[in-house]
């Protein structure tokens, strides 16, 4: 995206998000700069999913404007790749994995065209980055929990975006596939990707991000990882639930300490 | 055209027809709301019939698709209240469009050719009778021109959109990120599940098109995991379900549609017990063999694990053994057997013992178990 000024990928005005009478996100202004791996992080309850829904449209918001790239998400949804939550749809649908992964090229394709050998080629290509090649064929429903999500960060990847938002991809995976994921991660930052998830363990989060947004219906802190991830704004994150993030973050400090470094390898 | 040939071709083609739409209704789970739409289409095709003053076809598919779609938003803006939730809500809406119709009928039609029974059961034995004239030529029975042009516009819908509701089915967060409206596809698939339901009904009534509609989908669901084949299999068996019920109502003297109905339901049976992927039998048969393997490993482990000690005779005595792993001496010897057979085992004056490839089936059951606790 080169347009002469650096445009944020992605720019949140005084979003407002509403269920009924209930906030459940409130006056939002955040911008995402390019390149990042960001993470979204607060308690349960936060807002985290409805955020990135309210940003793909996924969700009527009350306020506010969103915009990719400076133009609102419908005009630029090739630009945006998705991985929703794994245990948002069935999976034992009827198809095989790289069917699934296919529906990340629909989008180019538009209404009625259908897919063909370039986007069964691409789609192979896409899960063979995951470590899934050989299960192409395999019915999802055979596949287990680590596997499905790798199957849907391919599907994210044939949608060849510019922006990828995920919506916990580390949730209930197993170790090679959450090496998988980081080792994904960074190869989309290394080609100027920017990356968005949504995570909610403390623990792993200085490991796998370098720029991090604290929600907790309002936006508490957001910005370079190091001095955004402090206890303070942890403590303005978590409230109630700070004994446990406190701990958390003590652990991270002591890390930090330990090694003398930012990140531990 | 011969009425039992036009009967069957009837049959063949509102099964054909409902089974296409069918499928993408058991994938989305919606079996009920195809309940109720076949239900609450009768306010609005009476309304048609009403103001076209007579049993006009078009008249009937406008009137009976509003009254479908009215039904839709009605269950979902009720579902969306969160006090009559999900079924709940589909409970509320039908029967009260159902009885509104049903009460319209009585009062403003009682002399026309639509009473309460042929809405419920429609009346394809009639079928040959009810001929379409145009400019005065007969082009024979009416039904077969309707349920055909419906058979060629969902096989078009379904094969032209077929994408487009495959991603909104399994995954609407996507489709819509993607700029496919799921809503768009959603009440585009109720509309065509309303016209359908309409065609359907004057043959086959209210209550057994939803039959036609799941049955086949579903038996097709249980025996592939593939949409495109599962679409092709509803078809064939909802087909074969129409001509084999058809022959045997005749056969009988029985309801052509019942029979067609009971016949999509033994289908759904068959899938259901027989289906080498997802029948009950298949299932039991995989669970048992589980379970002689389990207990096949459990011996050999047992006896890996107290070789080479003092009691090692005592603990590899037949008898023993069934005391010791609780088991009926019965399947004991059948547990043996079948470790003998893989030549796991050797027995040895009234003592098992490990062979070589015993000992390695041990060591690796053994770590396999350790690498899983």
């Amino acid at each position: 995206m080169q347009t002469g000024i650096a445009v944020a990928p992605v720019e949140i005005n005084d979003l407002t998000v509403a269920y009924r009478d209930k906030l459940v996100l409130q006056d939002i202004d955040l911008t995402i700069p390019e390149g990042k791996l960001a993470a979204i992080i607060g308690p349960n309850g936060a807002g985290k999913s409805t955020l990135i829904k309210a940003v793909l449209g996924l969700v009527p918001t009350t306020a506010g404007s969103v915009r990719i790239y400076g133009k609102p998400y419908a005009e630029q949804r090739r630009l945006v790749g998705y991985v929703p939550q794994r245990s948002s749809v069935d999976w034992d649908f009827p198809t095989t994995a790289l069917d699934v992964v296919m529906m990340g090229t629909y989008g180019r394709l538009g209404w009625l065209r259908r897919p063909g050998a370039a986007e069964r080629d691409f789609a192979m290509h896409c899960l063979e980055q995951v470590g899934m090649a050989p299960y192409a064929d395999r019915q999802i429903s055979q596949l287990s929990g680590g596997q499905q999500q790798r199957v849907f960060l391919a599907r994210a990847l044939a949608q060849d975006a510019q922006i990828y938002f995920m919506d916990e991809p580390f949730v209930g995976v197993d170790a090679v596939t959450e090496r998988a994921i980081v080792a994904l991660l960074q190869a989309l930052q290394q080609q100027g990707k920017t990356v968005i998830c949504v995570h909610h363990d403390l623990d792993s989060a200085p490991d796998y991000f370098d720029w991090v947004a604290l929600l907790n219906v309002r936006l508490v802190a957001s910005g370079p990882f190091a001095s955004t991830f402090t206890a303070d704004n942890l403590r303005k994150t978590y409230g109630g639930a700070m004994k446990a993030a406190i701990a958390h973050f003590q652990h991270f400090e002591e890390d930090r300490r330990g090694l003398g470094i930012m990140k531990r390898e | 055209m011969g009425a039992v040939l036009a009967i069957i071709l009837t049959g063949l083609l509102v099964a054909t027809a409902c089974a296409l739409l069918g499928v993408f209704l058991v994938l989305r789970r919606m079996a009920m709301m195809a309940d109720a739409i076949s239900h609450a289409i009768l306010p609005g095709l009476v309304a048609g019939y009403f103001l076209a003053q007579g049993p006009n076809l078009l008249a009937g598919f406008v009137g009976a698709s509003l009254a479908a779609v009215a039904t839709v938003a009605l269950v979902e803006a009720l579902q969306n209240t969160h006090r009559v939730g999900g079924e709940s809500a589909i409970g509320v809406v039908f029967p009260a469009m159902f009885a509104l119709g049903a009460f319209l009928v009585s009062k403003y039609f009682a002399n026309v050719h639509l009473d309460t029974d042929a809405v419920l059961y429609g009346n394809i034995e009639f079928v040959a009778f009810d001929v379409l004239i145009l400019n005065g030529l007969n082009l024979g029975p009416q039904s077969l021109w309707v349920m055909g042009a419906l058979c060629v516009v969902n096989l078009l819908f379904v094969r032209l959109l077929f994408k487009e509701l495959k991603l909104a089915t399994f995954d609407p967060g996507l489709a819509a990120a993607l700029g496919f409206s799921p809503a768009l596809i959603h009440y585009g698939l109720m509309a065509m599940v309303s016209v359908t339901t309409v065609g359907a009904f004057t043959a086959v009534g209210a209550i057994l098109v939803v039959a036609f509609m799941i049955v086949p989908a579903a038996a097709a669901y249980l025996l592939t995991d593939d949409l495109g084949r599962m679409i092709i299999l509803a078809v064939l068996i909802g087909a074969l379900s129409a001509v084999v019920g058809c022959f045997i109502a005749f056969a009988l003297d029985a309801s052509v549609a019942g029979a067609m109905a009971a016949m999509a339901g033994a289908c759904f049976l068959l899938a259901l017990l027989f289906s080498p992927a997802h029948g009950l039998v298949a299932k039991a048969r995989r669970l048992r063999r589980q379970r002689l393997r389990l207990a096949m490993e459990n011996l050999v482990v047992h006896l890996f694990n107290h070789e080479h000690q003092a009691y090692e005779e005592h603990e590899a005595e037949v008898a023993h053994l069934s005391s010791e792993l609780r088991w009926q001496p019965r399947f004991a010897r059948r547990i043996i057997r079948m470790a003998r057979r893989a030549q796991l085992v050797r027995q040895v004056n009234g003592h098992l013992a490990l062979t070589g490839a015993g000992r390695e089936f041990a060591r690796q059951a053994s770590a396999h178990r350790d690498g899983e606790a």
